[in-house]
């Protein structure tokens, strides 16, 4: 049996190797093994963007009928549907697809904004990336449309975003 | 899975007892993994207070600040950062050993369940604490974390505008620092509260590890912050990828886990651990025993059993018939049914001339008065040159392999339910000597009564065994279910020693109870 008194030596270098033994544990697992997350020749596009899509139906106006039948603070003329449209979307890189989906407009009464956000990993420098998307439920085609040849460098992003204020779609 | 768990449990008795030897159980790191874990968060929350002093959180100045004080400053500033780093990865690996050690000793269910469900929320506090502090120093490595844990969250459907938008480039503003040092204190304080939670139901619980083991350990984080101090990689580029990172293995495990899987197949891993955790309770088990009863005629109000219940179950009242004294009461949710209040018990000794012993605080499945009968039978049994008495542990090494003609053995629920009257009675009753035995310091079912038990016999604590029993006469030998033949050993040098010993030295007067004596 070992005295445990904390005096003997045998006793304090047991508990010095435990205890480096433990700071070992902690240190080594603290920075190593080193994670690659993205090889060295790859870059990443993000596609993200949060959009109101168009209104699913067209505006109309009221009729003398309707309005005298709503409360004098209601009687706006116009009225559209609150339903916003989908935005539908279509990546290619180098002509080829890359990503094509669809992204729902938020609430519950599906009047809130269409979100996405996906990740892709390319290699890095020359593409020709090709984005259409569609706000228009009302229309069958891509009304926003954007082709750019890019050069990516290593580790870069790009990040490709829709908004009104910039014009449509454009790259970042 | 029980075997599983037994066999796990056999090791890491090994492995604590090994550790035994060399720290003692009062020091063995082991035996103090929540202390420990306390004692981690302690320095990691002492340091964070010099660190948000001088941190600077505009989105431009964070990372400058940070690192001026670990290379500049490092005397001060990045020994603190490297002390908080590491304190808080020692969190992480004594939190997991905790987790892995109460589920061996199957502290998870019966009355266990309380502390095992609120134990469940914390293991996510300790990680949103460690991971948002990464954030905080704006490197390469806490923007990674940062889109990471982003993109875990955006899977479920709680944003209406996806989080990982706040990290390309332009968006992010110096408020955005402001809320993560905001969340960087305020989840620890709610990680405390939760701990607080989570220990309710013991008492005189282990939040603080020895004075050898604090400052071993607090000297262990000080060399490394010298050895290996803590540096930040480059600082956070909104424009381009982090590409090889030195990870943080015990925090940010979870980021290339999920670019292993998917944010989905994540919150499948976390969400089903989780709730493994949560469900380990409702899994068949054995059923607890019937709970402690008090017998109001014999309790005097001593609150002995009040102080040496370890999980708070007995609550004194004010005694309805006598002004000014107290009767105990059973808190029948939090009675771990150990037997350890008996044992405290001052009406509990055998000594008593009634012919029926009641106890004031009782074993319903084990009575003190049917213990007594018990020893009395199997000790007049005994034949042999030496007989010996011995009590024992049921979570214990098992005691009954040790019975011979020699030997009585008396297997109690846990061996804080030992009267240390009865080894005087035993002396007394015609046994040469009494060896008590039970689970090591730290390996006790019920938390207290290896130490009760000792302190108890050794006169440090009530009831406390007379002075006038002969210390040779008396053994001490804890032993873990797998240290069978260590009992088996301390046992035969025992009754080697009081073969030397002779039969009449040092030996208690005999005592036959009027009760006995009438009767025959």
């Amino acid at each position: 049996m070992v005295s445990k008194s904390p005096t003997n030596p045998l006793v304090m270098a047991a508990q010095a190797l435990f205890y480096g033994l433990f700071a070992v544990i902690i240190a080594i697992f603290s920075t190593w093994p080193d994670y690659v997350h993205l090889d060295g020749d790859r870059s990443l596009i993000k596609l993200s963007f949060s959009y109101h899509g168009e209104p699913v139906g067209e505006c109309r106006e009221r009729s003398p009928e309707e309005l005298a039948k709503l409360a004098p603070n209601m009687r706006v003329a116009k009225v559209c549907p609150r339903e916003r449209s989908p935005i539908r979307v279509k990546v290619d890189l180098d002509g080829q697809p890359l990503f094509e989906g669809s992204a729902p407009p938020a609430g519950l009464s599906k009047d809130g904004a269409s979100t996405l956000y996906r990740r892709f990993e390319v290699p890095a420098g020359e593409h020709l990336v090709s984005v259409k998307m569609n706000d228009n439920a009302r229309i069958a085609d891509f009304n926003l449309v954007r082709e750019e040849k890019v050069t990516l460098k290593p580790a870069q992003i790009m990040v490709i975003d829709v908004r009104k204020d910039h014009g449509g779609i454009f790259f970042e | 899975m029980d075997s599983i768990r037994q066999g796990g449990l056999a090791l890491l008795q090994r492995i604590e007892s090994f550790f035994d030897a060399f720290f003692g159980a009062a020091g063995n790191p082991w035996r103090h993994l929540g202390a420990l874990g306390f004692h981690f968060l302690w320095i990691a929350l002492a340091t964070g207070i010099y660190l948000f002093i001088v941190l600077d959180t505009g989105i431009e100045d964070v990372h400058t600040s940070i690192e001026y004080y670990t290379h500049e400053q490092w005397w001060l500033g990045g020994i603190l950062r490297s002390l908080h780093r590491y304190s808080a990865d020692g969190l992480v690996v004594v939190m997991l050993l905790h987790i892995l050690r109460e589920f061996l000793y199957g502290r998870f269910h019966g009355f266990h369940w309380y502390s095992w469900i609120t134990g469940v929320p914390t293991v996510w506090l300790v990680y949103a604490s460690g991971i948002g502090g990464y954030w905080l120093v704006w490197d390469q490595l806490g923007l990674f974390s940062a889109v990471a844990s982003a993109e875990w969250f955006d899977w479920l459907p709680i944003f209406s505008t996806p989080a990982t938008r706040n990290f390309l480039p332009g968006v992010l503003t110096d408020r955005f620092f402001s809320l993560l040092v905001f969340l960087h204190i305020g989840i620890p304080l709610t990680l405390m509260l939760a701990l607080w939670v989570h220990i309710q139901r013991i008492s005189q619980a282990d939040v603080f590890p020895s004075r050898a083991l604090a400052l071993g350990t607090f000297v262990m984080l000080l060399v490394l912050a010298f050895v290996k101090p803590t540096v930040s990689h480059g600082k956070a580029d909104l424009s381009v990828v982090p590409t090889v990172l030195h990870i943080d293995w015990h925090y940010l495990f979870i980021h290339p886990l999920m670019y292993l899987t998917s944010p989905a197949g994540l919150w499948l891993i976390a969400g089903g651990a989780t709730l493994l955790l949560l469900a380990l309770p409702l899994l068949p088990h054995k059923k607890q025993g019937p709970i402690a009863v008090v017998n109001p005629p014999n309790c005097n109000g001593c609150r002995r059993c009040f102080v040496d219940c370890p999980y708070g179950a007995i609550a004194m009242l004010p005694h309805p018939d006598k002004p000014g004294h107290e009767l105990a009461r059973v808190l029948p949710e939090l009675c771990a049914s150990c037997g350890i209040c008996a044992g405290a018990c001052p009406s509990s000794t055998p000594f008593r001339s009634v012919e029926q012993l009641v106890t004031g605080i009782d074993m319903p499945q084990q009575p003190v008065g049917a213990l007594r009968q018990d020893m009395e039978r199997r000790i007049a049994a005994l034949s042999g040159p030496v007989k010996i008495a011995v009590f024992g542990c049921e979570c214990a090494a098992r005691v009954g392999a040790v019975e011979d003609q020699g030997t009585a053995v008396m297997n109690l629920m846990c061996t804080g339910l030992l009267p240390p009257s009865f080894v005087e009675y035993a002396l007394r009753s015609g046994a040469d000597g009494v060896l008590v035995t039970g689970c090591r310091e730290g390996s006790c079912a019920y938390r207290f009564g290896t130490q009760w038990t000792e302190q108890r016999l050794s006169g440090e604590r009530e009831p406390h065994l007379r002075p006038g029993v002969p210390a040779e006469r008396l053994r001490v030998a804890w032993a873990d279910r797998h240290e069978m033949s260590d009992l088996k050993a301390a046992l035969d040098v025992f009754r080697e020693n009081l073969k030397n010993l002779g039969a009449d030295e040092m030996r208690l007067r005999p005592y036959t109870p009027r009760r006995i004596a009438k009767h025959g």
